[in-house]
């Protein structure tokens, strides 16, 4: 399927599932899993950064409205899709960009470290900016914590759902 | 100037980031400031109706605990006007006692969130049905927030559980004042701050809005003590408030109007404005 059109699907799928389902699970209270990052790593290597960027912003700023929550999904999205070239190169090596690394291939060890870091940098900024104090940065760290374990099981489970799709 | 351009072509990754960077970390900012970010919040037209639209699909699942609610209502209703006359009952007729004061629109949650520091409520009333920035918002059981941002259709209100709120609050019984904030920990309580040492407090006195407030009419009720401690800074109580509501499941709210705030607003200027 064309890059583009398989990615505004992605795009729409992931928006919806995150304030539709993903947004009310509020598991112990207070947790919940913010998936919509896979968006940001399933995005192909070789396309288009600034696009990336722009539709990250675009995906950060309307969570943002259906949340009301201020401007903290868009810088943490922007800033994860900023660093994520960074992210491949410390995961899968220098070599990256010609072995077209697809996420949903197979879930190796790289995989995972990805998976987990960039899920973890992105909610560490999120919850940052939430909190926007630094008193609380071990409330911050903690809640950091429990949801990228949280969304890391999340993601795992979307990814085999999505794999048959991505083998063609 | 071939040189700027040449930058320019050469950075416009970089720079396309920096300046998404930068509206980003400003709606940050403004969000953090006391009021919300002008055009990112759920007042308006495409996610106003987004969630009324869930929320009427959700509804059907609570209907049979919203009835019971009702009902509970009616009854309370019923009884104070059987008994009218019974001076005792004054404290639960709300805002009811000085209705002419106070206009109440009926308005249904149709976003609730409690899981962050700093939550907000949409409900699907605007600026069409006479609601303005700053009015009360309360339920059968206690209070909910204020008015925080309206549009046509729909607002947002600030939560009680929002580190940004403070309610002017007393102690039923003696009359002592303090101020009702939250500290971002347990959606089941809230925290009176600033009671001054003299009040005589028990566990399980209620806490009522206080007359200080321009907003909120006195004695709606907001919940029990439920701790006591005393602040080792300021040496003023702090309490630890067991909430009346269940801030986890709201339906029907009724947002106050207090027709009498610009007057007094108005009077207070006057009296503490320099003399010439």
């Amino acid at each position: 399927m064309n890059n583009n059109i398989l990615n505004s699907i992605r795009f729409v799928v992931f928006l919806l599932l995150q304030i539709l389902i993903f947004n009310n699970i509020n598991l112990f209270g207070y947790l919940n899993p913010y998936p919509y990052v896979l968006f940001i790593l399933l995005y192909p290597v070789n396309s288009n950064k600034s696009v990336l960027l722009l539709s990250s912003f675009a995906m950060g700023i309307l969570l943002d409205m259906f949340c009301n929550s201020g401007g903290i999904h868009t810088m943490a999205s922007l800033v994860l899709a900023y660093i994520r070239p960074s992210l491949f190169k410390f995961a899968f090596g220098l070599s990256y960009e010609y072995q077209t690394v697809k996420i949903a291939d197979k879930i190796s060890p790289e995989r995972i470290t990805l998976l987990l870091l960039a899920i973890f940098i992105h909610h560490f900024i999120l919850f940052f900016f939430e909190y926007f104090r630094f008193d609380l940065l071990l409330t911050v760290l903690s809640r950091t914590l429990f949801s990228t374990l949280f969304t890391f099981i999340i993601c795992l489970l979307t990814i085999y759902l999505i794999k048959p799709s991505n083998r063609r | 100037m071939q040189q700027i351009i040449n930058f320019i072509i050469k950075n416009s990754y970089r720079l396309l980031f920096l300046l998404l960077l930068g509206i980003s970390f400003s709606l940050i900012v403004k969000s953090h400031s006391y009021h919300r970010s002008e055009y990112v919040n759920s007042a308006n037209a495409v996610t106003g109706a987004y969630y009324e639209k869930v929320n009427e699909a959700n509804e059907y699942l609570s209907l049979k605990q919203k009835n019971k609610d009702l009902a509970s209502e009616n009854a309370l209703l019923k009884e104070l006007l059987f008994n009218k006359k019974d001076t005792i009952l004054t404290s639960k007729t709300l805002f009811r006692n000085d209705l002419n004061n106070y206009n109440v629109v009926v308005s249904k949650v149709v976003k609730n969130s409690f899981n962050s520091r700093e939550n907000y409520i949409t409900i699907n009333s605007g600026k069409n049905s006479g609601i303005e920035v700053d009015m009360g918002v309360v339920n059968d059981k206690g209070i909910v927030g204020l008015i925080e941002k309206t549009s046509t259709n729909f607002s947002t209100i600030q939560s009680v559980l929002n580190t940004k709120s403070k309610i002017n609050a007393k102690i039923k019984n003696s009359n002592h004042f303090g101020s009702l904030i939250w500290d971002g920990r347990n959606v089941g309580f809230a925290q009176l701050i600033d009671v001054p040492r003299l009040a005589s407090l028990k566990h399980g006195d209620s806490i009522v809005t206080g007359g200080n407030s321009d907003i909120f009419p006195e004695n709606i009720p907001i919940g029990k003590i439920d701790k006591i401690f005393i602040d080792k800074k300021t040496n003023y109580y702090t309490i630890n408030i067991r909430l009346f509501n269940d801030m986890t499941s709201l339906g029907y709210v009724y947002v106050i109007e207090n027709k009498r705030k610009k007057e007094k607003k108005q009077l207070e200027l006057e009296t503490t404005a320099p003399k010439k």
